[in-house]
């Protein structure tokens, strides 16, 4: 074990203990925060995947603007949605919660399955890619490399998220206005 | 160097981990945060795949397609949960079983 796997572990643990967590507790205010420690983790083992321009992306978009709209929205929404969330006690094997445990546990189990399965370390185009070198190191900058591609190759994708944004905008704006009194 | 294979187990742990909690939460909020869980997962994968892919980049372009497909979704869930909110003084998916009030 070197420093490098203790460090992707501790990430991984990062990861997935908040949002068990989060699946576990029942209030709200509670869950938004370890669900701020999730990407945050998700953010690390990205770093650890060689992509961090996607981790710097993960912090600036989920941290910095969806967390934030989740705590407006739960700040706007009252607090009575709180104090009837208090009221019911957690229960995680609660008999209501059972098919629920059931059906992910199950696809759980049919996921690892496959992924234990598949062997994909050991996939031939991941071995003719890395043969070939047309795989990222550790030393690389890719950041240049995303935006040419962005430019060239995922042009049309860009300029429809783009559009699909301003949609998304003027729609939200639209939906959280206040209605006019007849 | 890390293997793709522990990544696609944290992914599927994410991944469950959300279902579960769009399944049984009672509150639009929380199911909201499982879906982002579950969006969560799908981005981990493509990011991981991504490392094989140096000049195209695909895998960790489509990784940002994602999150900001994501940020526009809660965008706009979140308006609609305000509304809701609004309209029945509860954002209790069990209890929003009317289309017109």
């Amino acid at each position: 074990m070197t420093m490098f796997t203790i460090l992707f572990w501790v990430m991984a643990v990062i990861t997935v203990v908040p949002a068990l967590y989060i699946a576990y507790s029942s209030n709200l205010v509670r869950s938004i925060f370890m669900f701020f420690i999730t990407l945050f983790g998700l953010a690390g083992l990205y770093v650890y995947a060689m992509a961090d321009f996607v981790a710097i992306t993960q912090i600036v978009i989920y941290v910095g603007g969806i967390l934030v709209l989740i705590l407006f929205a739960f700040m706007l929404s009252g607090r009575e949605t709180l104090e009837h969330l208090q009221q019911s006690p957690i229960k995680l094997f609660s008999l209501k919660k059972l098919p629920a445990l059931l059906v992910s546990a199950l696809f759980l189990i049919v996921l690892v399955n496959v992924i234990l399965k598949a062997n994909i370390d050991n996939q031939a185009w991941i071995a003719r890619n890395v043969q070939t070198g047309n795989v990222i190191a550790a030393t690389d900058i890719t950041t240049d490399n995303i935006g040419i591609n962005l430019m060239t190759r995922y042009l049309l994708p860009f300029e429809a998220v783009s559009i699909l944004l301003l949609m998304a905008l003027i729609g939200s704006a639209h939906l959280a206005r206040k209605e006019q009194v007849q | 160097m890390i293997g793709l294979t522990h990544f696609l187990l944290i992914g599927a742990v994410l991944f469950c981990t959300g279902l579960f909690m769009v399944v049984t939460k009672k509150n639009a909020i929380q199911i909201l945060i499982g879906i982002e869980l579950m969006l969560n997962a799908a981005i981990l994968n493509m990011v991981a795949f991504g490392r094989f892919d140096k000049l195209n980049n695909s895998g960790q372009l489509i990784a940002i397609f994602s999150i900001v497909l994501a940020a526009a979704t809660t965008a706009v869930a979140l308006a609609i949960i305000l509304n809701v909110y609004r309209r029945y003084k509860t954002i209790d998916p069990d209890k929003l079983n009317q289309l017109k009030d």
